[in-house]
């Protein structure tokens, strides 16, 4: 199968491959996929003041799974949590060309974008009430 | 060293100048209807197909009168499986075949299954072999066909074909063997084997492509097979239609130069799959090898990269034609059946790639296919988060995934 340029540069020059601790302050970690699957995707956000500042990634997964982790790392880069929840798996699809055989891959990156924005918005929520409550804090 | 590199040759192989050459002025001067009898032109064909049949029978050890021509190993398994099921019904509806046989076996067995044949897929070991036991324990009194492949299309694995063969014989009870990646690479002989009847094709051993052929026995015991297609009554009216002389030609000069060249190849072959294997297994750690690791066709290499996923690997080798056990490309997203059968995991399944090695591969190439593999597989593990986990000590097995 050939694979459109876009996918084919990202494959070759990934956007923001790495991890950040995840435990560190502001960080969202989103992991979907299963490696029987043949895709796992973990993509990470680092928010300041509801603000997306950095994001990385790393998948496991054809082409077109690691071009799509890529491009929506470059997309939520700079992006509001309002404005990334709204990232739609048609918008990978037709950034990447990709093929009606390939659109699980986009709905996989839609899936780990959420994930991450789950996976922050909780991490905040229990650290508000951690400073509310001083006393439950390993709750 | 002249890109790309062709290292796919289980899928297809080039056709050998030297057929070519032997074909030619069968399709334009010498163009005759091999069934033409009241002509020269006729004559000179029939007389060209004839000098075929004795270069392919001598490959495997047959009388020439047993081979009937297909148009291809797909062809000649749904013969010999649909042929036999069909004439010898009133004695039994019972086959016996294995797991790991290529879809032309396979899907034409589950169709006999849905016409109400009983069909037995026998399992394979964890190198895909055939235990010759499980055979002979599947045979029931009802039991007119055994059909298992001699060596495996994705791992190489080559079964215990001459035990399997005289367990046949011993049970009364026909023997079909699809020798379609076997015949021309390793040596192969129906009477030792005990085989009945034989599937097998030319591009596979640099012939052309649309053109295979059925062996089926005329001596002990006599094989009688119901035709597929009906027409003239070609090939002992097991198969009607002309004769496609200029392929069969050189199906013919394929099979002798197979003949005369394949010790001497095979050595070749193997001693370049060996350096591939040894190359690319010491340079990356986690890469296992699936199929037998020394009963194994000589051009077979079938290796799992771990955390890496086998279409993405291949995208970035794209200048090596090289086939991959994932399936990301397909509606089910299922990893081969064959390694499955193995036993293989669906995440080593997906990692998988198959280099075919053949005739006109070269040292260099070989080389550069190990340097590129390395690099492309360490720039795949540096953006995998499985292998990342594993590198922090997270068993991959015991992580809860989100399976879609």
């Amino acid at each position: 199968m050939a694979y459109s340029d876009k996918v084919i540069d990202h494959y070759n020059n990934p956007r923001n491959v790495g991890s950040f601790r995840k435990d560190e302050e502001g960080v969202g970690t989103g992991i979907v996929g299963a490696p029987e699957c043949g895709d796992v995707m973990k993509l990470q956000i680092k928010v300041e003041n509801d603000t997306i500042v950095d994001a990385k990634f790393k998948t496991f997964g054809c082409g077109s799974a690691i071009a799509s982790s890529s491009l929506a790392t470059e997309w939520l880069k700079g992006k509001t949590l309002e404005e990334a929840s709204k990232i739609k798996n048609t918008d990978i699809v037709q950034e990447l060309n990709l093929p009606p055989v390939k659109i699980h891959c986009s709905v996989l990156a839609e899936d780990a974008i959420k994930a991450a924005l789950n996976d922050y918005k909780k991490k905040t929520e229990a650290t508000k009430q951690d400073k509310e409550q001083p006393a439950t804090t390993s709750s | 060293m002249k890109l790309p590199i062709y290292m796919d040759n289980h899928s297809t192989t080039p056709c050998d100048p030297r057929v070519l050459e032997a074909m030619l002025p069968y399709f334009t001067e010498k163009f005759g209807n091999a069934a033409s009898r009241n002509h020269s032109f006729g004559w000179e064909a029939e007389e060209a197909v004839d000098q075929a049949r004795k270069q392919i029978a001598r490959l495997i050890h047959a009388d020439p009168k047993e081979l009937v021509f297909t148009s291809g190993a797909t062809e000649s398994d749904n013969l010999a499986l649909k042929g036999v099921v069909e004439m010898y019904r009133e004695k039994g509806d019972h086959i016996i075949t294995s797991s790991t046989e290529h879809r032309a076996v396979i899907d034409t067995a589950k169709a006999l299954e849905k016409k109400g044949v009983n069909v037995t897929f026998l399992p394979v070991d964890k190198t895909g072999m055939v235990n010759p036991d499980d055979v002979r324990q599947a045979i029931t009194d009802k039991t007119i066909l055994i059909s298992i492949m001699l060596a495996n299309n994705e791992i190489g694995t080559i079964n215990p074909i001459k035990e399997i063969g005289k367990i046949a014989k011993e049970k009364g009870v026909l023997f079909h063997c699809d020798a379609t990646q076997g015949v021309g690479k390793i040596p192969v002989d129906v009477q030792e084997m005990g085989i009945d009847l034989m599937s097998f094709t030319a591009h596979k051993i640099y012939g052309p492509k649309g053109v295979g052929a059925l062996y089926v026995r005329r001596k002990a015991p006599r094989v009688r097979l119901v035709p597929l297609i009906d027409g003239g009554g070609h090939e002992r009216g097991m198969r009607s239609g002309t004769l496609p002389v200029p392929l069969i030609v050189g199906f013919g000069k394929a099979c002798e130069l197979c003949e005369q060249e394949m010790a001497v190849e095979s050595e070749r072959i193997r001693r370049m799959r060996d350096r591939l294997q040894e190359g690319i297994m010491s340079a990356l750690e986690e890469v296992y090898l699936n199929g037998h690791p020394t009963e194994r066709l000589p051009g077979n290499l079938n290796l799992s990269f771990a955390f890496v996923e086998g279409e993405a690997l291949l995208m970035g080798v794209k200048e090596i034609a090289l086939s991959s056990g994932s399936a990301c490309t397909s509606a089910t997203l299922e990893p081969s059946y064959v390694l499955r059968a193995l036993g293989v995991g669906s995440d080593l399944a997906h990692s998988s790639i198959r280099f075919g090695l053949g005739r006109f591969n070269t040292e260099e190439e070989v080389e550069y296919t190990i340097n590129r593999i390395v690099q492309a597989v360490e720039h795949l593990r540096e953006m995998s988060p499985l292998y990342e986990m594993a590198k922090e000590g997270i068993d991959l097995k015991s992580v809860q995934w989100a399976a879609h």
